[in-house]
């Protein structure tokens, strides 16, 4: 039974119809948008935008709070509490999972709402360039002197000798395994591509992790000449993308959150998988059967730096957070607790006090061989270090993660 | 004795004569009165939401820059024909789509005898106590309630436990698209529940006694009496069924396994992590699409009618 409505506006209606019109209008025509920056997207020729914004000159007094984005396992009360109590700064944590959250939470919290970012290698460059980072004085930060010289000025926080954070710590991304179900560690990545394994493998939900399947046929295929698992031409991006997606029937889930992986290893739904240091220390603290290894194909790894945001809002807070964590004892804890390796030199010695012979395990004290098998994540872009523009920037990586892979 | 008074102070002559000349012109102009209700809650709405919207689904006809992920204000449909020519995210919007209408057919179903149950069985108390069992887990944070589906559904866990002790062996639903449908169906029943049980309420006994006299038993009677009356009901809870299941990404993303990205996902992983804001303004545009239909077709069903 249709029913028929004659369909009157009234007057009321109208008026307030043409209002709506007038201001829905108006709203879109006057959208802010960010600044528009030119299509070239090498970063040879582009300039940070921030990079002649004065840096403080001295710290005064504190303003009481500090917003940080980090990630998980980074704020730990064991040594946030200390600094809330020396400093008086009251730490605010925002946790984020990928490097691109943390990209997009600066660009978008960047207009004065977060402080600092604990950001690594591959969301660095694209905060950096995108301006929503601003230039540190690093000698307000004491403890930089005792960094190993790898880590005072890197590529992906300093720009033409000019400061952007100070670095902070850096690890592998690992292979984690079950020792009920691997009495001996696997000595290759391979068994993450081992149809055996199949619904029991995990590993993060992250574009980047093709980086992983690249070093993995570097090692493997060497035919297609990968020498840096960030650089790939089309080929060798499209042979490490058509592994991936034939590893897919193997897993069971991909983690998007640290808590994720602890849970599928903890309650079976998987037995290996690739993870984070601190996804290994927690299940370890919980007397979980968990092994960590790095395979002999090397590993993909981080370095992070507590990047300074251009638009903090409480500057002093922030210089204080950056001395504090620099310090040997800190870096110590954090090192520990995280399961990652410090930057600080002095630091070594603070861990085997706190945990004997844990600055080998965490190679705080590593020769440089061991920093040159990790491959730490960087922002693929289209120039390659050749200089040629051959290489899949990181656009192409996430959409063939998306439609590709998963 | 007559104690009252006409207590009417004495008005300053001004004050008496701006209000009612206010008053008397309001009186005389009902659609003034109208207008002046309507503009406050009215202007939140426009400005506040729908602005915001036109704001970020203009961005789908633009493009970021892909180094800095800036957005660059370069008008092209290229978004729309990236979603459209790609196999994949054809299929994540299929994907989408049926798991939300196998979703509001599962719920309909189940609603129904509960409504019915609640609206025309029940003593007052048990409709009572119905009401509040059905509304509690409402009160329940939505991660809460989905975490506790994840330990129901783990390896090892609450299902797998039962079906061993009656001698069955382990199913394996974790982390697959069942997962995801009975969540869905678990989440949004009480959504479901309401209106049905709104519109059997509604429905007179007498229509269904008259029935019943010419002759139609149960079966016939729910089929050509009650259920043409409880329609709109049902289709009114089916529209919240439907479009909370078209936009979620949260369940999909907890419980869900390698082949359980929906409409969401895209727009959560496009938006907070590649900052790809016009692609994920593009991708938003389709589930608003979807559901501009569906409302259409729902209020041609007599949805939004009250009877």
């Amino acid at each position: 039974m249709m029913r028929t409505r004659a369909r009157t506006f009234s007057r009321p209606m109208m008026i307030t119809l043409g209002l709506a019109v007038a201001s829905v209008v108006a709203a879109g025509c006057s959208s802010s948008s960010n600044s528009t920056q030119a299509s070239g997207t090498s970063p040879a020729g582009q300039t940070v935008p921030t990079a002649h914004l004065p840096v403080l000159q001295k710290i005064g007094k504190g303003e009481g709070q500090l917003n940080l984005i980090a990630w998980a396992g980074y704020l730990n009360p064991l040594w946030v509490k200390p600094f809330q109590q020396q400093t008086g700064c009251q730490v605010n944590a925002k946790y984020a999972n990928t490097s691109d959250e943390m990209v997009s939470l600066m660009k978008n919290g960047g207009g004065g709402q977060y402080d600092m970012v604990s950001s690594s290698g591959d969301a660095d460059l694209r905060i950096l360039y995108a301006g929503d980072a601003r230039p540190v004085n690093i000698n307000l930060i004491p403890s930089w002197k005792q960094f190993f010289p790898a880590f005072q000025s890197p590529p992906f926080n300093t720009i033409d000798g000019v400061h952007y954070g100070v670095s902070l710590q850096w690890g592998p991304n690992v292979l984690m395994y079950n020792k009920k179900d691997f009495p001996a560690a696997p000595p290759s990545w391979s068994v993450i591509y081992d149809p055996k394994y199949k619904g029991k493998v995990t590993v993060p939900d992250n574009p980047i992790q093709i980086a992983d399947a690249a070093l993995y046929l570097q090692k493997h295929k060497p035919s297609l000449g990968i020498t840096d698992p960030y650089e790939l031409t089309q080929p060798q991006f499209q042979a490490a993308v058509t592994l991936l997606a034939s590893q897919r029937p193997l897993i069971e889930k991909y983690w998007a959150l640290a808590s994720q992986e602890i849970f599928d290893f903890k309650n079976g739904n998987a037995i290996v998988g690739a993870g984070w240091p601190y996804q290994v220390s927690t299940l370890r603290a919980d007397k979980f059967p968990i092994g960590d290894a790095i395979p002999s194909e090397g590993a993909t790894g981080w370095a992070d730096t507590w990047m300074l945001a251009a638009k903090a809002p409480h500057i002093n807070c922030a210089y204080m957070w950056m001395k504090y964590i620099s310090t040997p004892k800190v870096q110590a804890e954090q090192a520990i607790n995280y399961g990652e390796t410090p930057d600080n030199k002095l630091a070594c010695g603070y861990m085997n006090q706190m945990q004997a012979g844990s600055c080998a395990l965490y190679h705080a004290n590593a020769p440089l061989a061991y920093f040159h098998a990790i491959k730490l994540w960087k922002t693929p872009i289209a120039t390659c270090d050749n200089g040629k523009p051959d290489c899949v920037p990181y656009a192409q990586w996430v959409s063939a993660w998306n439609t590709q892979v998963k | 004795m007559a104690v009252t008074e006409a207590a009417a102070p004495a008005k300053p002559a001004t004050q008496d004569g701006v209000w009612s000349r206010v008053s008397a012109a309001l009186w005389r102009r009902p659609w003034a009165r109208a207008t002046l209700l309507l503009t406050p809650p009215l202007a939140w709405f426009l400005l506040i939401y729908l602005a915001a919207l036109v704001v970020l689904l203009i961005t789908a006809f633009w493009q970021i820059n892909p180094f800095t992920t800036n957005i660059e204000r370069v008008w092209s449909l290229t978004n729309f024909q990236t979603i459209f020519s790609s196999p994949a995210y054809r299929q994540i919007i299929l994907r989408t789509v049926v798991i939300a209408a196998a979703v509001t057919v599962t719920d309909a179903v189940v609603a129904f005898p509960f409504a019915y149950y609640m609206a025309r069985v029940a003593s007052p108390r048990t409709r009572t106590a119905l009401f509040v069992a059905i509304l509690l887990p409402l009160w329940a944070s939505y991660l809460a309630k989905v975490y506790s589906w994840l330990l129901i559904f783990t390896h090892g866990g609450l299902l797998d436990w039962s079906l061993g002790k009656i001698g069955l062996s382990q199913v394996h639903l974790i982390y697959t698209n069942w997962a995801v449908y009975t969540v869905f169906c678990y989440l949004w029943l009480p959504f479901m529940i309401i209106p049905v049980y709104a519109a059997l309420e509604r429905i007179p006994s007498s229509q269904i006694e008259a029935s019943q006299d010419l002759g139609a038993r149960t079966w016939r009677t729910t089929r050509l009496v009650l259920l043409p009356l409880a329609l709109p009901g049902i289709v009114a809870g089916s529209i919240f069924t439907f479009s909370l299941t078209l936009g979620d990404y949260i369940t999909p993303l907890l419980v869900g396994g390698t082949s359980a990205t929906f409409i969401g996902n895209i727009i959560y992983t496009n938006i907070g992590i590649a900052n790809n804001v016009p692609f994920a303004a593009a991708m938003a545009c389709i589930p608003i699409a979807i559901m501009a239909v569906y409302l259409l077709a729902a209020r041609a069903l007599g949805a939004f009618e009250a009877v």
